[in-house]
């Protein structure tokens, strides 16, 4: 681990969590339509958000945006009060992202897809990827090619990464689809774990996330506004929260 | 707090290389495909065109290098289409490695299923094609170095078209006048040598294709690559 700051600290008698991830005036829009706008959100260890909104209204592309996959429309993101042009590389080595497609390769095995994410994040010993895989229920499966798993399994693969990284920040998208009820239990556990040991996880999520401390955050509250009168200095709203 | 530092790590590399090769030992389709092109083209020539020794010794060198020009670009539309369909594109833009390494690692990956044994089989069918003796060393160096310089220009083609659904033609398009300068240089190293002049000067040029390629095409990829997938 790079830092222990990521833990909450005690400091007379309240508590300071670490300001990681900060949004200003983020705005996304997808094929020149606009989606939200005006989104501030300030990210800190220990937090859990959870994006709503109805389909379309831009979840994966803000997921996708925060992740670094995509840049937003207008706005500005920064890491660890840096903004994100200079921490790049230390923003990527401190996220674990799992997008709305899991990144699984059909033709290998669970254990191998592992692997390579591990490689890739450039961590952890070879023989954890068995333990991570057996704690998301796939013991046995570690050498069977995934076109042979389930919808649910495939995800389970990569929600694996999750007992592997140590990364501060986790951005996931629809982690829980196809889960079973079983399964949802034991990654909202995960999910507080990691929230205790300091780090933050954004997520979107259809099914009612039930985790104490949870913060939602509905993009319906900001919503898109022109351009042009936002420009002109006209279009300052209040978002509600 | 320590700064994380900018690193790519040789572990990376070499674990996007086993996988690509792994990936391509599960789906053999992928790359036994071109070969076969190579080997059906290239035996369908005495056939269609003339069995004669001296016409085929005349045509083999450019005959040669066209095909392999064409099967290599019939494996290039697969190289990150996988990888784009499935998500794990996103990770490789997201991971905290140079995107530089993890495409070379693909595209040296693609080179060694498709462009190496090209150059392996490709003296098989100079004897087919009664290409003359001293030519076949020619033919392997240039061949050596011209597949190569054609994956890492092919990337650059198919990481631009990785979001269409149907980009091999534009492909096509993209990729074939880049390649012309490879062919050109190729196909008279290979020539010269059969009729036993020097051909010192056409490799040195495809030598400096490939060195050039292998700085800048993966960069060009890369961008292409973070391009597609951020409009996508």
């Amino acid at each position: 681990m790079p830092t222990g700051l990521w833990a909450a600290q005690a400091n007379g008698g309240v508590i300071l969590a670490e300001l990681l991830l900060r949004l200003e005036q983020l705005s996304c829009e997808r094929d020149e339509r606009p989606l939200f706008s005006g989104l501030d959100l300030s990210l800190h260890g220990g937090d859990l958000v959870q994006v709503l909104g109805p389909n379309g209204s831009g979840k994966t592309t803000l997921l996708r945006a925060l992740a670094g996959v995509s840049e937003p429309a207008r706005g500005r993101l920064f890491w660890r009060d840096e903004p994100m042009s200079r921490a790049r590389w230390a923003y990527r080595q401190a996220l674990l992202y799992i997008g709305h497609s899991p990144g699984v390769k059909a033709a290998l095995t669970p254990l191998e897809n592992l692997d390579w994410y591990r490689a890739l994040s450039g961590g952890s010993q070879r023989d954890e990827g068995r333990a991570a895989l057996a704690q998301v229920g796939l013991e046995g499966y570690e050498d069977i090619p995934c076109f042979q798993l389930s919808a649910g399994q495939l995800r389970r693969v990569a929600l694996a990464r999750l007992y592997l990284s140590t990364a501060p920040l986790w951005i996931l998208d629809e982690p829980f689809t196809a889960i079973d009820q079983s399964g949802v239990a034991a990654l909202e556990e995960r999910l507080q774990a990691q929230a205790a040991a300091g780090g933050a996880v954004i997520l979107t999520s259809h099914q009612e996330v039930r985790l104490p401390g949870l913060r939602r955050l509905n993009l319906r509250d900001y919503p898109p506004v022109d351009p042009f009168i936002d420009e002109a200095g006209e279009g300052d709203h209040v978002p509600t929260s | 707090m320590s700064r994380p530092h900018n690193s790519s790590s040789p572990g990376a590399f070499g674990a996007t290389l086993r996988r690509d090769l792994l990936l391509s030992g599960r789906n053999p389709g992928d790359w036994v495909n071109p070969l076969v092109f190579f080997l059906i083209a290239i035996t369908l020539i005495p056939l269609g065109v003339s069995p004669e020794r001296e016409l085929l010794a005349l045509l083999a060198p450019g005959l040669l290098w066209v095909m392999a020009l064409l099967a290599t670009l019939l494996s290039l539309d697969g190289l990150f289409r996988s990888d784009f369909d499935d998500g794990a594109l996103e990770q490789m833009l997201v991971s905290p490695q140079l995107l530089y390494f993890t495409v070379l690692a693909k595209v040296l990956a693609h080179w060694l299923v498709t462009g190496l044994p090209l150059t392996l089989l490709a003296p098989v069918l100079g004897v087919m094609l009664a290409l003359p003796a001293d030519g076949f060393v020619a033919l392997c160096v240039s061949l050596l170095l011209g597949t190569a310089t054609m994956s890492l220009v092919g990337a650059v083609g198919a990481a631009l078209t990785v979001s269409l659904r149907r980009g091999g033609l534009l492909l096509s398009l993209i990729v074939m006048p880049l390649y012309v300068p490879v062919l050109i240089f190729g196909a008279s190293a290979v020539s010269n040598a059969a009729l036993g002049s020097a051909v010192g000067g056409q490799l040195a040029v495809l030598g400096v294709f490939s060195a050039l390629a292998l700085m800048l095409a993966p960069l060009a990829a890369a961008a292409a690559l973070r391009i597609c997938v951020d409009s996508y």
